[in-house]
């Protein structure tokens, strides 16, 4: 049964493949996960966006609330700097995706709430070409 | 004529049949609510029946058709663009290897699912205008594989107990 044999060697060929596949997969996944769990540094400020457009910036240093308004007054979310952590206390949106996201202090990491199309992004401030920080 | 009425019929019952089954996936809650991308990708069972047992250009019809439907019923014109997004990627992905021919049915259906997260991804980048998404990206990538077995073996087994093609 030469062809059988064919079949089964080709099957074997095929089940390495996959592994490596996987494998490579999953490299990249432990190596990305490392690299911004442990080496990315720490921003010092977040960075708010409505629209692409800057809100507002507010220091991760002191402690704060902020509450995000749009133009026409009416309240989106709510914004806690704590222990050097931002993070969304309530928002108006329906699905309260962004207010179940973990606190955020790294360089680059954000929190997004697509149905305000409000971003709020850690930033640090050298590196910033925005106006003062609004405190 | 006649075959054109084949290619109709076949073409719908299979769009229906990947239809259903991303409807008994909303029925499924979420796993992580915070991370709403995350989720089975069961209609790619189909999509991958039909690239093993029919042919390339029923896989891309059903793809499409059932994104478009299933939007249309269920969702709204974000979710839209994101799963066409990761859709068109994951066929284009799964095209290449299947004829490639050097994976298994699970490697390929793996292959897909990853690609479907890195399009979605890819299209939130353009949206948001932010490229910040790089937690994201790896979370996806993870869920993509274990998604990607799971689906590849229900293909599989699909694909198994119908030993020849259709025509």
């Amino acid at each position: 049964m030469p062809n059988m044999e064919k079949s089964n060697n080709t099957n074997k060929r095929h089940i390495r493949n996959d592994i490596i596949l996987v494998a490579l997969l999953l490299l990249f996944v432990i190596v990305g996960g490392i690299y911004l769990f442990f080496f990315r540094a720490t921003g010092d400020a977040v960075k708010v966006t409505i629209d692409g457009k800057l809100y507002a910036t507010y220091s991760l240093s002191e402690n704060r609330e902020a509450n995000i308004y749009t133009g026409n007054n009416q309240q989106l979310n709510r914004l806690i700097i704590k222990d050097g952590k931002a993070f969304i206390e309530t928002a108006t949106c329906p699905d309260k995706i962004c207010a179940e996201h973990r606190a955020i202090f790294r360089d680059g990491e954000s929190i997004v709430c697509l149905p305000n199309r409000v971003v709020v992004t850690v930033i640090k401030s050298d590196k910033t070409d925005a106006p003062d920080a609004v405190t | 004529m006649n075959n054109k009425i084949k290619t109709i019929t076949f073409t719908g019952i299979f769009t229906a049949l990947a239809i259903i089954l991303a409807y008994v996936e909303l029925l499924i809650p979420p796993l992580f609510p915070s991370l709403p991308g995350i989720k089975m990708g069961l209609p790619n069972i189909i999509i991958v029946f039909l690239l093993y047992r029919k042919n390339v250009t029923s896989a891309i019809l059903v793809s499409l058709i059932r994104i478009a439907l299933v939007t249309m019923l269920f969702s709204n014109a974000m979710a839209f663009l994101y799963s066409l997004a990761g859709a068109v990627l994951s066929l284009l992905i799964m095209i290449l290897l299947r004829k490639l021919n050097f994976l298994s049915v699970v490697g390929v259906s793996i292959a897909g699912a990853v690609a479907h997260n890195i399009g979605q991804i890819l299209m939130a980048m353009l949206l948001l205008d932010s490229s910040e998404l790089g937690f994201y990206l790896i979370a996806l990538i993870f869920s993509g594989i274990i998604a990607g077995i799971f689906v590849g073996l229900c293909g599989a087994l699909l694909i198994n107990k119908f030993p020849s093609k259709f025509h």
